[in-house]
């Protein structure tokens, strides 16, 4: 399978203020500092993460919301930024669903004029564009009449699939699903959710499923790859991801999920009880960003950002419990208790606002 | 049953909102008691009435329009929907407190912490306490829900702090009157899940040491299966189903329940349930019968005429559901 969208060492930074007004030294939001991951033809790569994390900045980036501040994102070895500019068939190829229905929607448009939008702009080559959004809520499984309803007059489940439907409307190759079901009950997001794996079979789409719900990733991802301020920490095939699974992050994450069966609980891995919280993206601890939260905390956690590290083919983890390889879990446990316990470095470079 | 008057019994309550060109019929014949000690959950889907059922209890619905058409809600055997204001605030705070679902909405962004938290316990005390005494009982209970370095925390504002450390400021505040009953709507949900398990630990911990009553409201059932002994599920104002926590969720009875547990995404994989068809009854005009008989795979005549009673399954599993009426002698699902 060809890679259709890749990321290479993607940043962004945002200047959210000024410590010092005379020299302008800039306060940095490193929302996506370096992530690098690929999407196959025809996959669903699952991106979670907790809020603040940075996923949804990277699906911002790759839409043109907002140009990254270093580093490359390509479609199918053709760069998206020229000059700054994305060339209009890469917007048609690479589409977006957002979370919430409710605010992505315009109220003041039907159906059709939402659906026909992106057909003027990007498939002005259709003749009859109510044929066409026609063919497209069929396709979603929505009654015609709802052509001629406004948002409002739909159920939050129906709005995301109408969403669902504007994003086909451009027939695009890849896309990014941001928290598609995040704002929907259980029984509505089963159907959503299906609705999106038959459409991805049919029309050979890929996905970036940007979420936080890991159960649901299980269910849907062909690999999954989890963020932390900014950062990938593990990625890897589902099925060894949650057999598996080798950074710390990933563990209290698999560990803090609610679960409803006994087989379920099995599956978690042993309890590391999550402590601490998602430190201020303004205000990155330096070393490993996860250390202050790490029960496995060595000294170097502090001081050295760990590198990318492929522990078997496609599973790749950001740690310095793995400097050189898959390792036991008793050699692992021999450097954990290492540490002098309870020394936890101030993160340096704070200077207060 | 031999057991003791329940801490909170509620018994057929019906609750209406009053809207232009009719009527809302939010809640048709709630039951629902809490025990002494016991920790129940309350589970569905939004819009199922969860939360009105509970700003009934502590009589914080705006009415109108909202209107109690029937039923009863009874604390310690105290009529609550007869209660004088006077009496009414003594059992808020004091009988049963509540914890909202946002703690960004629920404190009040001009005042500190420390305000807020001391008019809770000033309320509570009366004119008794001096203020270096309530104070010393502002730090105390900052302290109790793991908060650290509570003596700045006093004078910050809401905005200044965390999600996770919010949400822990509105368990202290609602445990600060040491209630008898907590009221928890959707304690979690707002939090990232490393905070909110590491919220709803707390929250459990010190729950068990003051031998507290719970209603947890959730539609999460992995939180509720947590953190619960008894499980009701509501299902568009009705009470479906109730039963011990374990024996919900190895032998869930009612249809809508099987359905519900099935939708769940599960970390042991095998895909994902297509959904519930259909969508939740219009208010306005509720499906007569049983209001899941539009939905229900099972349905049958009798569902579309009458509300199915609750059917007991044993002792102490209930399902409003004619598959368990023994005079209809269909063997249930």
């Amino acid at each position: 399978m060809a890679t259709i969208l890749e990321y290479r060492n993607l940043k962004k930074h945002f200047t959210v203020g000024y410590r010092d007004l005379r020299r302008r030294r800039p306060i940095t939001v490193k929302a996506v500092d370096g992530v690098s991951f690929h999407i196959q033809e025809g996959e669903t790569v699952g991106l979670v993460g907790e809020s603040g994390s940075g996923k949804s900045t990277v699906a911002y980036t790759t839409v043109g919301m907002y140009a990254p501040t270093a580093g490359r994102i390509e479609y199918r070895g053709e760069s998206i930024y020229r000059n700054g500019r994305r060339p209009a068939h890469l917007k048609k190829e690479i589409q977006i669903v957002f979370q919430d229905p409710g605010s992505s929607l315009n109220p003041r448009h039907t159906v059709k004029q939402i659906l026909e939008l992106p057909l003027r702009i990007h498939r002005p080559e259709v003749g009859n564009r109510l044929e066409e959004t026609a063919r497209l809520l069929e396709m979603v499984e929505l009654p015609l009449e709802y052509l001629y309803k406004y948002p409002r007059a739909l159920s939050g489940g129906e709005r995301q699939i109408v969403a669902v439907a504007r994003a086909l409307a451009a027939e695009p190759s890849v896309i990014l699903l941001d928290e598609p079901t995040s704002a929907l009950d259980v029984s509505v997001q089963g159907k959503v959710i299906h609705l999106l794996l038959r459409l991805q079979r049919e029309l050979h789409l890929s996905y970036l499923f940007i979420t936080h719900d890991l159960s649901l990733m299980r269910n849907v991802a062909d690999r999954v790859a989890i963020m932390y301020l900014g950062k990938i920490c593990e990625i890897a095939p589902t099925q060894e991801f949650f057999q598996a699974p080798q950074h710390p992050y990933t563990q209290m994450l698999l560990s803090a999920i609610p679960v409803i069966s006994e087989e379920e609980e099995r599956l978690k891995p042993e309890k590391i009880v999550p402590t601490g919280e998602i430190p201020s993206p303004v205000n990155v601890p330096p070393g490993c960003s996860f250390h202050l939260r790490c029960p496995y905390r060595m000294e170097i956690c502090a001081q050295v950002d760990p590198e990318m590290i492929q522990l078997t083919p496609g599973h790749f983890v950001r740690c310095h419990l793995y400097p050189d390889g898959p390792p036991t879990l008793e050699s692992a446990n021999g450097d954990r208790h290492g540490t002098d316990q309870g020394h936890v470095p101030e993160p340096r470079g704070h200077r207060g606002l | 049953m031999d057991r003791p008057t329940p801490l909170l019994q509620i018994h057929d309550l019906r609750l209406q909102y009053r809207v232009y060109g009719g009527a809302l019929q939010v809640l048709d014949g709630v039951h629902l008691h809490v025990h002494v000690g016991e920790k129940v959950g309350l589970v569905g889907e939004t819009g199922c009435g969860k939360t009105s059922t509970m700003k009934a209890v502590l009589r914080v619905l705006p009415m109108p329009p909202a209107q109690i058409t029937g039923g009863s809600i009874r604390f310690k055997g105290q009529e609550i929907l007869a209660m004088d204001p006077r009496t009414l605030q003594q059992v808020r705070g004091r009988g049963i407190s509540m914890i909202f679902q946002d703690p960004t909405a629920a404190l009040n962004p001009v005042f500190t912490v420390g305000q807020q938290l001391e008019a809770v316990l000033r309320s509570h005390w009366g004119r008794r306490a001096d203020r270096g005494e309530i104070r010393a009982a502002a730090l105390a209970a900052l302290e109790e829900v793991a908060l650290a370095d509570p003596d700045r925390l006093l004078d910050a504002y809401p905005v200044q702090l965390s999600g996770g450390m919010r949400q822990r400021i509105c368990i202290a505040m609602a445990l600060a009157t040491k209630p008898e009953l907590l009221i928890a709507d959707e304690p979690g949900t707002a939090l990232d899940v490393t905070i909110q398990d590491q919220v709803l630990r707390l929250l459990h911990n010190l729950v068990e040491e003051r031998n507290t009553s719970v209603i947890l409201i959730s539609h999460s059932l992995g939180i509720v299966r947590q953190l619960t002994d008894r499980v009701y599920v509501m299902y568009a104002g009705t009470m479906v189903e109730s039963a011990p926590t374990r024996k919900l969720f190895t032998h869930p009875g009612h249809p809508y329940t099987q359905q519900l547990m099935e939708v769940v995404p599960r970390l042991s994989g095998g895909g994902i349930a297509p959904g519930i068809p259909g969508r939740i009854p219009d208010y306005l005009d509720p499906p007569t019968g049983c209001r899941f008989h539009p939905r229900c795979p099972h349905a049958m005549e009798i569902c579309r005429r009458e509300k199915p009673p609750a059917f007991s399954l044993d002792q102490d599993h209930q399902v409003a559901c004619f598959l368990y009426d023994p005079a209809q002698g269909s063997p249930a699902p």
